[in-house]
């Protein structure tokens, strides 16, 4: 059977990065096909190729066995593929229906858009995907979910054979992914070809029959699911064995340093209780959207929460105020690193510096030196690769600058550090690199809350762990209670089938 | 850590390109246009930059966060108004200037929450705030002029040291731009202003107050805007309800010229200052040569949108370059 | 399981409420002047009435549609002067040309300029801010160092050019219908047409617009050059109603364009409102003004009344948005 779409000897280059290299796969009709990597393996390049957004500076792509160059998305729509993202596209001021038929929407005779029409296909498609969504509301205020599903629906009606889903289910609860795979699973029983790019093998084992591996840009394989074993797949994808990273040393915990205490926001968490100790690594752990985020960015102060108390060393903690969290001792490396971690076109020096400026001042005065000197020792601390001090920080690789983030954490000496997913988007080397320095940061006498998706990296890093499940504490684990069944039993709130 | 070769992007930045042109644009024109060299007409543009230089210094700080004070120019006429309006009362002058400034701080508090604390967006808004101050400048003054201040005060607005070269205005110049100065480049709080500029949210969770900095921001483009006010009422000693308008062009123009990004995040306080410098002088230069008022607005139209234009076509004709290199190197 | 069927209960209606709070805030403008002076309400007045608001919302429909694209236009009133003074140079010089000519002459140089700034905002990437705040001095100098100090005066014009504005057809002055044709057709145009929606959409976010294949390049384009021709269309209207045109015409029209188009319901942020909203807008702005003199109240506040205005009403969108948001999620928390 001939492929419906065929990447070909493709590479793509952003200036001197080489994010792709002679990458080659087919794609097959009625054929769900996993494109698995790490972060930085040219994955999301791929799917901007697919989309039409980036042209490939060599090589090509082949639909039904013809070239083709795509000078924009309207193209690669036009060849029957539809890509949905990771974050969903869609205009909030528009109904729904008017999102999905969004340049072709139906007309009357008079070239008129013809709503009625256009309600009328949305709600046919809604019933094809077994799904309710009132088609004449506004977008705006849809969750995650129902929005990609709007934009499967947009699929649809424009006929797409291709389907291109990029990390579809990382803002999705557990029903909501079952929901989605069985959309999926329908759709390529109708003969649609699917492209699924994942992190998570069990999703890719239980929907894929066929997967393909790269690796820093370039293709390692492509095989049938069921010819690997999740082990062989992870070590195509990392180059070698995983073992001995999680070096958690057992630390006799000190005093208590953070007290939780019935924390609430209306609508995101409510009755948040918990405490950590100096030493100890407390995990929050608990599916996308249970609120683990939200909770930490409350107690730091960078949301505000409705009642309940934090209380550091003792004290109570002004809430709504990230500046009194600071001088309190707390310290947060946040989720999303690029938005709210760095300042990607500050350079490095200037990143390090920040949350220290005022008090690395004399007499109100900035000496470059100064930033310099104090930059320098903590990237070093690190390990840190960089060019120059004074490069922004948005040319380094995702493993360097969560190292930037932590220094820059680090150099304010904090008592109680939240890190949230700390090795989300590094390489395995970079990941081992952390883990150990949290592991000695923790025997040095520091609280530590880490909010991590990663069940491996929950189970070997914390002393305890408190799962969360939509804004309430679900459970609380020791390290001898926390196995992968008791926490997702607990995330979930329903057995986990074999 | 190779620290010390030289970092030549720092160097060859827009701003020293502005500063160079603007030094190569005062030789040229002391050569080639009559009387421009003079000390007379060297006061005169001290004078005429004045109130575009010291407005410059706050909405500098204001861009560089991503905002914009589009009110500038009705803040500075309201105050006009009201210092009219006041000397007409009898107040002391020494009571009339502070009350002035303080107004225009209000002003600009009132701009500051609604940008902040109603979180609205500071284009439409000023643009709002720039009608409604107008307006009351309008109300308070009506079509009338209110002249006779006090000679000591207006005589030391246009006078000079001693009567020499230097006019006294250029003292209390320098003093704000090097103040200015110091806070955008050696402060903390400057070093905020780029982090906001860049990723507000980024300088939000690192302890930065966003909401709080903008404020004040607007407070202090207020209280200078009332002060430009009060100097220009006393160089012309006339208070009238539309002084300074359409002042906010020349400003914004000044300060995107000097290099200073419309998005936030990037620009000095040298280069406004020679880009408030290199617009003063063309406009006095083409004066000179008899050329129109209103044309000259056409210049400055042009170079507010060539500020922004020139380095798009740079950075497209260098990726552009770049690109084509890439192609050669692959396929060779 | 998934967010629910109904939307939330006035969710739809907030897109109907501001066009009748505008309307109900108008009937009571105009009761209150009425009651103070009821000579307000004659024929002579409401005609000067209808035949101001008519060059505003011609202005208002263009940029309507630019700021729903979330850009704006302050050129519109240099672009005003431009097009009044070269049409009524033009008429002085041919009193022969019939009024049609003259109409597509100020809508050709409308176009003219406001393709220049969609040529700029577009392809070279500079903010609308800062083009149309440059063209807005720009197209103003080109216009006084063309009149040179001079104006046209009203003896210089053909006099079917100045009755124009005064001529009726079955009763209505030929300007208002100008203008209700105006509103009326760029209100279908964007309610009805495939263009007009997705020009809403580029506006409601312009990074999905991209990626959806809209041609957002020859909408935007498009934009500006409506909002220019019929800027220019209301320079033509201009020097046919006020007669003598000198370079200043329109100085400072354009607060007065931006306050008829958010005071009428279009939102800054792009992506909602409605073109006939905004000629609501005008509408109450135009009937603002001739209330305060009718009131004989001072005519200076006019201004700060139209900066008041925008202030509150951005500040009432704001509040209205937020407060949607936060039922939206309350509702998603529960179900």
């Amino acid at each position: 059977m001939a492929p419906v779409l065929e990447v070909v000897d493709v590479s793509k280059s952003f200036g001197a990065v080489a994010a792709v290299q002679g990458v080659s796969f087919p794609l097959f009709a009625g054929e769900a096909h996993a494109l698995v990597g790490e972060n930085g393996a040219g994955k999301s390049t791929i799917v901007k190729m697919l989309a039409g957004v980036h042209r490939p500076d060599t090589g090509t792509l082949r639909v039904n066995g013809a070239d083709v160059d795509f000078a924009g998305p309207a193209d690669a729509k036009a060849a029957g593929i539809a890509v949905i993202y990771q974050e969903p596209t869609l205009f909030p001021d528009l109904t729904v229906a008017e999102n999905i038929a969004m340049g072709n929407q139906p007309l009357t005779r008079l070239h008129r858009v013809d709503r009625k029409a256009m309600n009328a296909a949305a709600a046919r498609l809604f019933t094809r995907l077994g799904v309710h969504l009132d088609p004449s509301r506004p977008a705006r205020g849809l969750s995650i979910a129902d929005q990609q599903l709007v934009e499967i629906a947009k699929a649809l009606s424009s006929e797409a054979r291709i389907l291109v889903m990029d990390e579809p289910t990382a803002a999705l609860s557990g029903v909501e992914v079952e929901r989605l795979f069985s959309v999926v699973r329908s759709l390529r029983d109708e003969g649609a070809a699917i492209m699924f790019i994942s992190h998570r093998f069990e999703e890719v084992t239980a929907l894929c029959e066929r997967v393909t591996i790269m690796r820093d840009g370039r293709h390692v394989c492509t095989e049938l699911v069921a010819d690997l074993t999740v082990d062989d797949m992870i070590r195509r994808m990392v180059g070698r064995d995983l073992s001995a990273l999680f070096p958690k040393q057992d630390v006799p915990p000190g005093d208590v340093v953070l007290e939780v205490d019935r924390l609430s926001r209306e609508g995101v968490f409510s009755d948040i209780s918990f405490s950590v100790r100096a030493g100890e690594i407390v995990a929050l752990a608990g599916l996308v959207g249970a609120g683990r985020s939200e909770v930490m960015q409350a107690v730091f102060g960078v949301d505000k929460y409705d009642s309940g108390s934090v209380r550091i060393l003792g004290k109570r903690l002004k809430p709504g105020s990230p500046r009194a969290a600071m001088a309190a001792g707390m310290a947060l490396v946040p989720e999303d690193r690029r938005q709210q971690g760095l300042v990607m076109e500050l350079s490095i020096e200037r990143n390090v510096t920040l949350p220290r400026a005022r008090k690395l001042a004399r007499l109100g005065l900035l000496w470059s030196a100064t930033e310099r000197a104090e930059a320098h020792r903590w990237t070093q601390r690190l390990q840190t690769k960089l060019g120059r001090l004074t490069d922004a920080v948005g040319t380094l690789s995702g493993g360097n600058q969560q190292k930037v983030v932590l220094a820059k954490w680090l150099s304010t000496a904090p008592k109680l550090l939240i890190v949230d997913e700390p090795t989300r988007g590094i390489d395995v080397g970079t990941k081992a690199e952390v883990h150990r320095l949290m592991s000695s940061l923790a025997a040095d006498g520091l609280a530590v809350v880490m909010v991590s998706s990663e069940l491996p990296e929950v189970l070997g890093m914390a002393d305890r762990v408190l799962v969360l499940r939509e804004g309430r504490v679900a459970a609380e684990l020791t390290r001898a209670e926390a196995t992968e069944e008791s926490v997702m039993y607990a995330a979930m709130g329903q057995q986990v089938s074999a | 850590m190779a620290e010390r070769s030289f970092d030549a992007k720092r160097w060859l930045g827009w701003d020293t390109a502005i500063i160079a042109l603007t030094v190569i644009w005062l030789v040229v024109a002391s050569l080639s246009v009559e009387n421009f060299g003079t000390s007379r007409n060297f006061t005169f543009l001290i004078l005429d930059l004045l109130p575009i230089a010291i407005v410059a210094l706050p909405m500098t700080f204001i861009i560089v966060t991503g905002e914009i004070d589009l009110s500038v120019a009705s803040t500075l006429g309201l105050s006009s108004a009201v210092m009219g309006q006041l000397w007409t009362a009898g107040l002391s002058i020494e009571t009339i200037i502070p009350l002035c400034v303080l107004l225009g701080a209000v002003l600009g508090a009132l701009n500051g929450f609604l940008v902040t604390g109603l979180g609205l967006p500071s284009l439409a808004v000023t643009i709002g705030t720039l009608a409604l101050y107008r307006g009351l400048a309008f109300v308070v003054l009506g079509d009338s002029a209110v002249a006779d201040f006090p000679e000591n005060y207006t005589g030391w607005v246009v006078g000079t040291i001693n009567d020499g070269a230097v006019p006294n205005v250029l003292i209390l110049l320098v003093i704000l731009a090097a103040v200015f100065g110091v806070l955008l480049h050696a402060t903390p709080f400057g070093r905020s202003l780029y982090a906001i500029g860049a990723n507000a949210q980024a300088a939000h969770f690192s302890g930065i107050r966003v909401a709080r900095t903008k404020f004040w921001l607007y407070v202090l483009s207020g209280a200078i805007a009332g002060l430009a006010g009060v100097l220009w009422t006393l160089r012309y000693s006339s208070a009238r309800a539309d002084n300074g308008a359409g002042l906010e062009l020349a400003v914004v123009a000044a300060v995107l010229l000097g290099g200073v990004s419309i998005f936030g995040g990037k620009g000095t306080l040298p280069g406004v200052l020679a880009g408030v410098l290199l617009l003063a002088a063309l406009q006095n230069a083409l004066r000179l040569e008899d050329v129109s008022g209103q044309a000259l607005n056409v210049v400055t139209g042009v170079l507010l949108v060539a500020s922004v234009l020139l380095p798009n076509i740079i950075t497209s004709v260098r990726g552009g370059r770049q690109r084509r290199k890439l192609r050669q190197a692959t396929t060779a | 399981m998934s967010a629910m069927a109904s939307p939330a209960p006035g969710v739809k209606t907030i897109f109907k409420a501001r066009e009748l709070g505008i309307v109900l805030a108008l009937a009571a403008l105009v009761a209150y002047t009425a009651i103070g002076n009821p000579r307000f309400l004659s024929g002579q007045s409401v005609r000067d009435i209808l035949l101001n608001t008519a060059i505003l919302a011609v202005m208002a429909a263009g940029q309507a549609v630019v700021v729903i694209t979330r850009n704006i236009d302050l050129s519109v009133g240099s672009v005003l002067g431009l097009s009044a003074f070269a049409v009524a140079t033009m008429m002085s010089a041919n009193p022969g040309l019939p009024m049609i000519v003259a109409l597509l002459a100020g809508i050709a140089v409308g176009a003219v300029c406001g393709l220049l700034n969609g040529v700029l905002i577009r392809y070279g990437r500079v903010p609308a801010l800062v083009v149309t705040l440059g063209t807005l001095y720009i197209y103003r100098g080109v216009t006084y160092s063309w009149a040179g100090g001079s104006q046209v005066n009203a003896d210089e014009l053909p006099p079917h050019f100045l009755t124009f504005a005064n001529d009726s057809l079955l009763g209505i002055p030929w300007l208002v219908l100008i203008a209700i044709v105006v509103v009326g057709g760029v209100s279908f145009l964007m309610r009805d047409f495939r263009v007009g929606r997705e020009l809403y959409a580029m506006g409601s976010s312009p990074q999905a617009a991209e990626l959806a294949g809209i041609r957002v390049a020859r909408n935007l384009l498009g934009a500006f050059l409506l909002s220019g021709s019929l800027a220019g269309l209301a320079g033509v209207l201009f020097a046919a109603r006020f007669g003598t045109v000198d370079a200043a015409a329109g100085t400072g029209y354009e607060l007065n364009v931006v306050a008829a188009v958010v005071v009428g319901g279009v939102a800054v942020f792009g992506g909602s409102g409605t073109v006939w909203g905004a000629g609501l807008g005008a509408l109450l702005l135009t009937v603002i003004g001739s209330a305060l003199a009718v009131l004989d109240i001072n005519q200076f506040w006019q201004q700060a009344i139209v900066g008041a205005l925008i202030v509150l009403a951005i500040g009432a969108d704001r509040l209205v948005a937020v407060r949607i948001a936060r039922s939206l999620r309350r509702r998603d928390a529960r179900g």
